[in-house]
């Protein structure tokens, strides 16, 4: 995947789309399970709004066309790897096609929890071929902006055992039969997660941002790399409007 | 850069390919249950049938919710489902995995939609490669006189009306299926296609398609390919294999 500017395809462009039509930003959070992406995307599309942008946000298995079959086909614990990979790279592709480009085409800031970085990151951590499921991802934008939440392990578990008290199936990374014990699993399959969004670090040009700080320090890091994007014509604001609570 | 990966299984893949109406799933059928009838395991697995996957792809019909990238690689998906939980594991035990399409239909039908040939070439890289690729060669206005004659109505995108080809329901058949065909065509050598003439009869058809079947593959069938002793009392028995 050749590096290119921003909202350029990667490698493939998708049929009907005009480029030069694209007016708004695209702007990508990636990280871990559990390492606090929704929390400052929250925060983020508050602030953004404030400062009179219209924000569209989207995730992972949230498109209309395949985010409910994503659901289900989750809830069977069937879905073999590469019928993953794929089942997430449809839901991409609806919400890239139907969402994200029709909002950018009106000028949206576009804030996108987890691109297809994570997608490939699962592959990887799945043993499936980087140089394929870069290829079957070439259809995507270039984003303006990838800032890369980055934990250690040790911390994603605490947040996991703290925060929500069970540790998931699939976060666990359960299918890849490591062992029974979920917590062992957890901490070898989000290890090869964290190892193959490394190694996207400097290809795409990932912002790595500590995602060991706190919430509000990471906020402010945030929002000072996003005041760089030039969102607007608005002009500077320099002080956060929005209240984010410090980490206690 | 291998199309697909290499079968290092005992048991052997056949497909068959061709356009609606060219006749090869009556062929694979009969092909099938003969195979069954000589005491091979034998199963069968359909293009776009992975339980996983259906109710997407239903509800992504119904509301005509599909664009070419997305109506690609959400069969791809179905395609990487049916290989990954039922034709892989089948291959492994050694049975004759019959299926009915396979990755070239993507390749074909795709493209034809106007997605980019190298795209989903590589996107179907992890199918296994197949044993044998049946491909039943027919002329557009034959295909189109079996379907026509025997359909009530074309489906939306079996005819190819979200590309916006004529709006007419038949003349947007007959264009999407001549461009499929054309594809069929220009990959046929490349991908070593056994091509069958599809115009003949159905006896003579099958009659080939078994001749090519024990040429190419009878070593196999009688070594590493899982069969019980043809007795008379197992073979009355009805096949039960399960169709997906």
């Amino acid at each position: 995947m050749r590096s290119r500017q921003p909202l350029q395809f990667y490698n493939e462009p998708l049929a009907g789309v005009d480029i030069s039509d694209l007016q708004g930003k695209l702007i990508v959070i990636e990280g871990p399970d559990a390492v606090g992406r929704s929390t400052q995307i929250a925060h983020l599309r508050q602030w953004l709004e404030q400062e009179g942008h219209a924000v569209l946000d989207s995730g992972m298995a949230r498109s209309a066309l395949a985010g409910k079959g994503i659901q289900m086909a989750k809830e069977g614990n069937t879905l073999q790897p590469i019928t993953m990979t794929l089942f997430y790279t449809t839901d991409f592709a609806d919400r890239l096609e139907n969402e994200i480009i029709p909002a950018l085409r009106a000028g949206f800031v576009v804030l996108i929890d987890r691109y297809i970085y994570s997608i490939m990151a699962r592959a990887i951590a799945r043993g499936e071929d980087r140089r394929w499921i870069e290829q079957v991802a070439g259809f995507a934008l270039v984003p303006h902006a990838i800032y890369y939440l980055r934990a250690e392990v040790e911390q994603l578990v605490s947040r996991v055992v703290i925060g929500r008290g069970a540790f998931d199936y699939w976060e666990s990374g359960m299918d890849l039969r490591f062992g029974g014990d979920m917590y062992e699993s957890f901490v070898r399959y989000q290890g090869r997660l964290i190892k193959a969004l490394d190694s996207m670090v400097e290809p795409h040009g990932f912002t790595v941002i500590d995602a060991t700080q706190p919430i509000d320090k990471i906020f402010r890091s945030l929002q000072r790399h996003i005041s760089r994007l030039k969102l607007s014509n608005l002009g500077p604001r320099r002080a956060p409007r929005v209240k984010v609570p410090a980490t206690p | 850069m291998s199309l697909f990966v290499p079968n290092r299984y005992r048991g052997k893949l056949i497909v068959v390919e061709g356009i609606d109406g060219s006749g090869k799933s009556t062929q694979i059928s009969l092909l099938s249950h003969w195979l069954r009838s000589q005491g091979y395991a034998v199963a069968f697995s359909e293009w776009n049938s992975s339980p996983l996957v259906r109710q997407t792809t239903r509800r992504g019909k119904k509301k005509e919710m599909f664009t070419p990238t997305t109506f690609s690689l959400l069969h791809a998906t179905d395609f990487a489902d049916r290989l990954e939980s039922y034709i892989l594991p089948l291959l492994k035990a050694g049975a004759i995995v019959c299926a009915d399409r396979y990755a070239y239909t993507a390749f074909a039908r795709d493209v034809a939609r106007g997605v980019g040939r190298r795209w989903v070439r590589n996107l179907y890289r992890f199918a296994i490669h197949p044993s044998l690729a049946f491909y039943f060669r027919v002329p557009l206005d034959v295909a189109l006189g079996r379907i026509l004659g025997g359909r009530d109505a074309l489906k939306y995108y079996e005819a190819g009306m979200d590309l916006g080809l004529a709006r007419d329901v038949e003349e947007s058949f007959r264009i999407f299926q001549g461009r499929i065909l054309d594809e069929y065509d220009a990959m046929a050598q490349e991908m070593g296609f056994h091509i069958i003439d599809a115009t003949q009869s159905i006896e003579a058809q099958q009659i080939r398609m078994r001749e090519i079947v024990m040429k190419e593959i009878g070593d196999n069938l009688k070594g590493t390919v899982l069969h019980v002793p043809a007795t008379g009392e197992f073979v009355a028995q009805p096949s039960t294999s399960p169709v997906l």
